[in-house]
């Protein structure tokens, strides 16, 4: 910063602090706008709202140590809505050694999810209960296997993505050469599917896909499966049914529906999968 | 204009007399010009870093799944009673079968005079516990087995989140005042 300013403004705040010093303010480099916002509410003198926060802690340089869960108390006055703000504070005041995936904090990434209070939400979606005094409950998504602390190992699940083959299959040319077209009508059957994000909240919410992992697709990947057997323009339809064709990688499904309560993006996967397997039923 | 002013006085001031704030921060600027680490780096060949990995997803655990999730849907969920019923009824119609047919050999007496007469002879309260203990996994079966049927239809309404929630309560309620109506009414 101090390079892109002129030699004068960089001269200006460099003698700033002769007139805070004055005015008999603390000195502080960086961070004041944080510390501000403490200070007046501190000084508004509203009584503390405390929250325990139970995290789950494994760290890979400590192997033989068992993962344990870990407490942390914040103020909830001074903290954001959402748990991923808690998450945030956490890591940047108390404990910088706390690991989880955080990118867009708005629901469109799928990184931060995890299960919070028993349901594997994105923390980022995810309000801080404020109401109830209990602790607040978090742990990596379900029956997946730790990297650290809160982030999950999803190799496998982004294998089982790229084995539906999910992009347009296609044969013929367009018509007029230049787009694929659809009818609106077809256009609005994608609606609900085109959403998911693949956050892996629903497939690891799912005790079938926690006893099957290796061969059953998971309520996400299904979901994926169905917008692409559904799409008007893909021409592979009967291969795409033929592969889901065998007992493990569709009917391991047994409409446990867990998938459908947790989706952090209100989808239906459940929905989703029903539809497959109505289709595979009756059609074949 | 105003702000210059006060930049020219400010440099004034520092010129007259040198500040020890200024001074400090003019060292600090001149350490932070170099760029230090506080952590070492090693190199890794990708085969190394592939071994380290292979030996990390050995150790690595489990996260905690059926005992952390949300009671409500793992161990009161309609799916996994249909099957507890379900392997229930067939595994005690095993059970019952083997031991029939084993009833002679051994001097047992199943036949279904005897089981009516040994059951007639037993109080109220406990002839009704038997009968509910065999007539709630019936009812809960058939009720929940509606349920299911709907939803392999993929009928809409039925997978709204409400809905799902809601109508896993009623088979509850169902199949447990089916059960009582059953062992005491009949």
């Amino acid at each position: 910063m101090a390079a892109l300013r002129s030699t004068r403004s960089r001269l200006l705040g460099s003698a700033r602090p002769a007139f805070r010093l004055s005015a008999a303010a603390p000195v502080r480099g960086f961070a004041q706008l944080a510390d501000a916002a403490q200070e007046s509410a501190t000084a508004s003198g509203e009584p503390a709202k405390l929250k325990t926060f139970q995290i789950y802690r494994w760290n890979p340089d400590k192997p033989t140590e068992k993962p344990k869960m870990q407490n942390y108390t914040l103020d909830l006055n001074k903290t954001g809505p959402m748990v991923l703000d808690a998450l945030i504070r956490i890591k940047n005041e108390l404990d910088p050694t706390l690991t989880f995936r955080r990118s867009c904090r708005e629901g469109i990434c799928g990184s931060c999810a995890m299960n919070i209070n028993g349901t594997n939400t994105l923390a980022c979606l995810c309000r801080i209960p404020a109401e109830d005094s209990a602790d607040l409950k978090i742990y990596p998504l379900p029956h997946t296997y730790v990297v650290k602390d809160l982030v999950p190992d999803l190799t496998q699940f982004y294998k089982q993505y790229k084995s539906i083959k999910p992009y347009l299959q296609r044969d013929t040319p367009s018509p007029d050469g230049k787009e694929y077209r659809q009818s609106k009508a077809d256009r609005k059957k994608l609606d609900g599917l085109y959403e998911c994000i693949l956050c892996a909240c629903c497939s690891t919410s799912c005790p079938s896909y926690w006893w099957n992992s290796e061969e059953y697709l998971g309520p996400a990947i299904l979901l994926q499966s169905y917008r692409w057997l559904i799409d008007s323009r893909d021409e592979r339809t009967a291969q795409r049914k033929d592969a889901l064709n065998n007992s493990m990688s569709l009917y391991r499904c047994h409409t446990i529906l867990n998938c459908t309560r947790t989706c952090p993006k209100g989808l239906n996967p459940g929905l989703a999968i029903a539809e497959i397997k109505k289709e595979m039923a009756f059609s074949a | 204009m105003i702000a210059q002013r006060i930049g020219t006085t400010a440099l004034r001031r520092v010129a007259a007399k040198p500040d020890a704030f200024f001074t400090a921060n003019v060292a600090r600027l001149s350490v932070g010009a170099m760029q230090t680490r506080p952590v070492a780096t090693e190199r890794l060949t990708p085969a190394d870093a592939n071994s380290i990995l292979a030996k990390q997803r050995l150790n690595r655990p489990v996260s905690p799944h059926l005992e952390i999730y949300d009671k409500s849907q793992t161990f009161f969920g309609g799916s996994i009673w249909q099957r507890f019923t379900g392997a229930g009824f067939s595994g005690a119609m095993y059970v019952f079968g083997a031991s029939y047919l084993a009833a002679p050999l051994l001097g047992w007496h199943l036949e279904s005079a005897s089981l009516a007469a040994a059951m007639g002879a037993l109080p109220f309260a406990a002839k009704g516990a038997i009968k509910f203990l065999l007539a709630w996994p019936f009812t809960f079966h058939a009720v929940n087995g509606v349920r299911h049927l709907v939803f392999d239809f993929a009928v809409n309404s039925a997978f709204k989140r409400r809905t799902i929630i809601q109508s896993g309560w009623y088979i509850w309620g169902a199949s447990i005042v089916g059960g009582l109506y059953l062992a005491f009414f009949l």
